[in-house]
Formats: C-alpha cells, structure tokens, sequence
C-alpha cells in the first residue's frame, strides 16, 4: 500500500521561536487584536510504501527520530493516510 | 613534529582553506578531507569546519552528520582523538551527539557577521590548553544559527563538569548561559560558534584565535 505522510515539525514548548515572537508582534502592529502565542513549524510530506499503516507509522516515527526532527529541540505531530 | 589535521570538507564547507591557511602558518601540518571517505589516514586531529554543509537543508548539520566521514570522526573521537568543530561544524556535532544540545536561530533573528569578545572559562580542553582562564579574546562570529540550547539537565551537566569553556562576554544571539564553546566529557571533542580561524593575523584585525588553534595543536601532538 503507499500512504501518504504529513509530518508537522514544531519547537518544543519551552523552546524560544524567534519566528514566532517577531510574527505576534508583526500581527500586533498591524492592528490585529489578540493574537497570541505564535509559534513557527515546518511541514514535511511524502508518500511511503509499507503493508499496513502501522508499518507505515513505525516507520515515519523512526525517520522522525533519526532524522527530520532534532529531538533537543523539536518535536513531530504525523499523519499517516492511505492513499486514494 | 608538526601534527596532521585533517579538515573535513563537505559539499557547502566554505571556511575549509581559511583553517588550512591558519593552521599551516601555526606550523601545522592540514589537509583537507572529503565527506564521503571513511578513511582518515591517520590524521592526528579532525576540524570539521564552518560553512554550510549539504546546504543546511532540513537543519544545519542535520544531513552532514550522516556522512562516512562522520562515522570514522566518531571512533577517532571514541578513541580520544581531537575533534573541533567551528561553526557549522559545531552543528555538526551536536547533529551527531558527539557533544550535546542543539544550535537554534539567533534570538535577534539576524544573521550576525561581527567581532565578538569570548571569555575562557576553562582551560582544560583540547581547544584551551594554552590559554589562561578568565582571559578574553577577540574573535569573530558569522551565523545565523547560533543560539546554542539545551535541557536544564544539560546545562546542569556542563556546568558541574566545568566543561563551559568559552563564554560571550556580551551575548550576541540568545544562547544559554552565554556559551560560545563546550566540550565533550572526555575534553578532546570541542565546539564553537566563533571562527579562531579568522582571528590568526594582524591583517585579519585580531591575532587571539592562535592561542586556540594552538592549544588544538598541542592536543593533536599529545594524540602522536
């Protein structure tokens, strides 16, 4: 089967985003009320082949450890969907 | 003797035959190694040095570490050899646990090019030897990710092993605990974000990145 994996990368909490604190205040300026705790991610996609989806989920969560998320620092949110 | 050291260049090391020139005019004996070689042939110490490796894509360091040079660098370093990393090649590093925490973006949000005053915390390293605590030198910085961060246990860890060894005397980019250099444990493996390397002649405007290049010398002759 090929699943398609959405992979949403974000600081951990307590970890400062620099991004984050220069968009809320960007927003602020620009006269958005309200708008608070920002934070800046990224977002990695591919289609993987694997038997079944929890194959595919051990699998994505492995690269997500050794690979795509620097676990100091960051962590993962996957979704894992076969596709249509 | 003059002590070999290899110098690890990876697709995007920009700062490679600005080492070479500083570290053969030290007295040293440098040549550069390529990323995809496990051997080292028999270099007495390793820099990986600055620049950006794979084009730091993903993260700096993140794609670096997964050379075959890394895995070599990793025994030699297992076995008590002297490796630096300067800059990205302090990325590196922690990319590949050799030493720990993370390298984020500055907490200005700007890319910092300018000279920095460093404070040595402790001499006892590979990269310090030579230097005398509490001394201060003029080195230059040029990152944009060098915001070091890591666990309250880390830095607690750090702390109690003395293994903090050089300071920022005015934090330019948020780092914790004002660090610019560690160690590793065993004090062979180093990383920094300045570049003594740009610090090693008059016409360079500062001279007090020898006395670290030295020291990482010495080191890599006690390794002979």
């Amino acid at each position: 089967m090929v699943y398609d994996a959405f992979i949403e990368v974000n600081l951990r909490e307590g970890i400062a985003d620099p991004q984050g604190s220069t968009i809320e205040k960007a927003t602020a300026n620009l006269g958005f009320e309200g708008v608070v705790n920002v934070r800046v991610g990224k977002c990695i996609r591919f289609q993987i082949e694997a038997e079944n989806e929890v194959n595919a989920s051990s699998v994505v969560q492995e690269l997500c450890d050794r690979f795509l998320t620097n676990p100091v620092i960051e962590e993962a949110i996957i979704k894992i969907q076969v596709v249509e | 003797m003059s002590p070999n050291i290899g110098v690890i260049v990876f697709p995007g090391s920009n700062c490679e035959k600005d080492t070479i020139e500083a570290l053969t005019d030290l007295g040293a004996s440098p040549r550069l190694l390529w990323h995809a070689d496990r051997d080292m042939g028999n270099v007495d110490a390793v820099i990986i040095p600055g620049g950006f490796a794979h084009g730091d894509y993903l993260r700096p360091g993140a794609i670096a570490r997964f050379s075959p040079a890394m895995e070599a660098i990793t025994n030699f370093a297992e076995n008590g050899g002297p490796v630096l990393g300067i800059c990205n090649g302090f990325q590196v590093l922690t990319e590949a646990g050799l030493l720990p925490g993370a390298l984020q973006k500055n907490a200005g949000l700007k890319f910092l090019c300018q000279e920095v005053e460093l404070r040595v915390e402790n001499t006892n390293s590979v990269l310090t030897s030579q230097a005398l605590e509490g001394q201060t030198l003029r080195i230059p910085i040029n990152h944009f990710e060098g915001n070091y961060t890591c666990s309250d246990e880390t830095l607690h860890e750090l702390q109690i092993g003395h293994r903090i060894i050089l300071k920022y005397s005015e934090n330019p980019n948020g780092s914790v605990a004002d660090i610019a250099g560690i160690c590793n444990d065993n004090r062979n493996v180093v990383g920094l974000m300045p570049h003594p390397e740009r610090a090693c002649h008059t016409l360079l405007g500062s001279t007090d990145g020898r006395v670290l290049l030295k020291s990482f010398m010495e080191g890599a002759h006690a390794k002979v």
